[in-house]
């Protein structure tokens, strides 16, 4: 992975905060210098429950590419059942990493040519007192687990700015225990 | 400060910061966040305004003359359809000279249905009389905002802050947040020659004969030719306002360039690719790739549609050996509006120099069509290589 430019896609379902998770990240990637962030969700037909899809670009330098991401380096999978319904690895690079929610044994999975990373994001964020399908904080562990791109800290303060009057400290919970939890390998 | 936000809210902060005090609009996808941010800064008490709700944009344009009539500093948003609906009173609005400012979210008209981004709806009111800037990133737009309402109030003529929709309107991205001091450097507050006041009250805009006449004071009156000549002189010479209203923001701001071209690697070029608003950056990445197979391209963003500045534009292009035109709407029957607006700036121009630039044209993203990057090189790649072709050729066509 090129680390000064980075392409993530994220996968989720209407409702399930995709895109204010990789607000979140790109907030953070700001912060810690990648002067180009892009986050752009795609539209038109979003309905609560049906798959959406949210692009992130991060640059040590300014972004003037708007275009939607081709080649992600990254996707981010909020959901398992996702990997039926939509084409999540479609593009991806080899070698790209695959960041999912799953309750389902790491052991389960085989994605040929790519890393994957997987955690009970659902569990662990019941666990860590939010309300059951809360997974967006979640996930952004196991996204800096799988990735090591930001540091846990600098995400977890901005899980917290952006959570300030919902629930701060369950938020950011939820997303050290995933970042503790989060299984990484092939 | 940078804050990171969408396209909608840097619009919103930019008319917030310009201390409107009449807000009039109606929701219309992709333009609706703006409005909605407005009136949340308004119930919040972090703007000091009245919003008028409305029932059409019609309605709203209404409002924002009568407003503006008053003295106000005032401000509406539409797209597409919505900007149609208004097209009545934004005729009205130039031809009253009130110095509304709107902005015009970018996105394709019907039918059929289409909620996504294309540049027909501003293109379409481009002989309104109202002055046409173009916006390529959230820094210009909000920037824009600001300098707009400073042209408008200087010439007195209504400006649209087109920026593409969802590109640019719900996409993400930092921008530097300019405060509010310096803003009110910049931007004094409205104080109109006449508004309406009832201890002095006037007819404005009532029938106008097509001949000049004597009026009550005894003194030789406009026909309607003569104001609507004015209009037009006005905005010809509000070239130079928008050349001022930059350098002043430079001034002020530290940031700022060209008043009516962004050019990027043209210098040296002999060919340039030449479009409006978020296309024009990811042109440079095109350009770019093209670079790197040796050819000399480079792109220019036209921030200023109308007035057109075609001395600005002819002497930029002075010497090409080609202009490739990239359009997200088009003069159905004929070709890309900016294309022959290129075209008209160049004859008298470029044919006096001796050496006409060849001029091919693209129509790419029409209702949102996805515009990759590989397609926008390509594209050009064969306009700078291929000469046979005159027509315009549509990018992405599956038929």
């Amino acid at each position: 992975m090129n680390r000064d430019y980075i392409e993530i896609r994220w996968h989720g379902r209407g409702g399930q905060g995709a895109i204010t998770a990789a607000k979140i990240v790109a907030g953070a990637a700001f912060k810690s210098g990648y002067t180009g962030v892009v986050m752009a969700p795609s539209f038109g037909t979003e309905r609560r429950g049906a798959p959406v899809m949210t692009s992130l670009k991060i640059s040590k330098t300014k972004i003037y590419d708007l275009s939607p991401i081709e080649a992600p380096d990254v996707v981010v999978v909020l959901d398992h059942l996702l990997l039926k319904e939509a084409d999540v690895t479609g593009g991806l690079k080899t070698g790209g990493m695959i960041v999912l929610n799953t309750p389902a044994g790491h052991e389960t999975y085989d994605f040929p040519g790519y890393g994957l990373a997987t955690a009970d994001i659902t569990a662990i964020s019941v666990e860590a007192g939010l309300p059951h399908g809360m997974v967006n904080t979640g996930i952004i562990g196991s996204l800096e687990k799988a990735i090591g791109l930001l540091g846990i800290d600098m995400l977890i303060e901005g899980i917290e700015e952006e959570f300030k009057t919902r629930r701060p400290e369950r938020n950011s919970l939820a997303a050290k225990l995933a970042y503790e939890r989060t299984v990484t390998g092939d | 400060m940078h804050i990171i936000e969408n396209g909608n809210v840097a619009a919103a902060m930019g008319i917030r910061l310009c201390r409107a005090v009449v807000i009039a609009a109606y929701p219309i996808t992709p333009q609706t966040p703006l409005t909605e941010k407005l009136s949340e800064y308004i119930d919040s008490g972090q703007m000091k305004a009245e919003y008028i709700p409305v029932e059409s944009e019609h309605s709203a344009m209404a409002v924002c003359i009568a407003a503006a009539s008053a003295g106000a500093r005032v401000s509406t948003a539409t797209s597409a359809n919505g900007l149609l609906y208004m097209h009545e009173q934004v005729q009205w609005a130039s031809g009253a000279r009130l110095p509304i400012v709107m902005c015009v979210v970018n996105r394709a008209v019907g039918a059929p249905w289409n909620i996504w981004n294309d540049q027909q709806d501003s293109i379409s009111q481009r002989d309104t009389g109202w002055m046409q800037l173009y916006c390529a990133d959230h820094q210009q737009i909000i920037d824009t905002v600001i300098k707009a309402y400073w042209i408008a109030e200087k010439t007195a003529i209504p400006v649209m802050v087109c920026y593409d929709g969802y590109i640019l309107s719900h996409t993400y991205m930092p921008f530097d947040l300019p405060d509010q001091d310096k803003v009110d450097l910049f931007l004094p507050p409205f104080s109109p020659d006449y508004a309406l006041n009832p201890g002095a009250p006037a007819n404005l805009n009532t029938v106008t004969l097509p001949d000049t006449r004597v009026d009550v004071h005894g003194e030789l009156a406009h026909g309607y030719m003569e104001i609507r000549y004015l209009l037009h002189e006005d905005l010809l010479n509000s070239l130079a306002v928008i050349a001022e209203a930059e350098q002043r923001f430079s001034e002020i701001f530290g940031r700022g360039g060209d008043p009516y071209l962004e050019s990027y690697l043209c210098d040296d070029a002999d060919y340039v690719a030449l479009g409006m608003g978020s296309l024009t950056y990811q042109l440079r990445v095109s350009v770019d790739a093209l670079r790197r197979e040796g050819i000399k391209v480079g792109v220019m963003g036209l921030r200023v549609y109308r007035p057109f500045p075609a001395e600005a534009v002819a002497a930029a292009l002075q010497g090409k050996k080609g202009v490739i035109v990239f359009e997200k709407a088009l003069s159905y029957g004929y070709e890309g509006a900016l294309a022959s607006d290129l075209k008209a700036a160049l004859y008298d121009r470029a044919a006096a120099a001796g050496a006409m630039p060849r001029v091919r044209g693209f129509i790419a993203g029409i209702g949102g069509r996805d515009i990759r990057t590989a397609q926008l090189t390509d594209a050009l790649r064969e306009a700078i290589q291929n000469e046979d072709h005159a027509a315009p050729a549509w990018i992405g066509l599956c038929l």
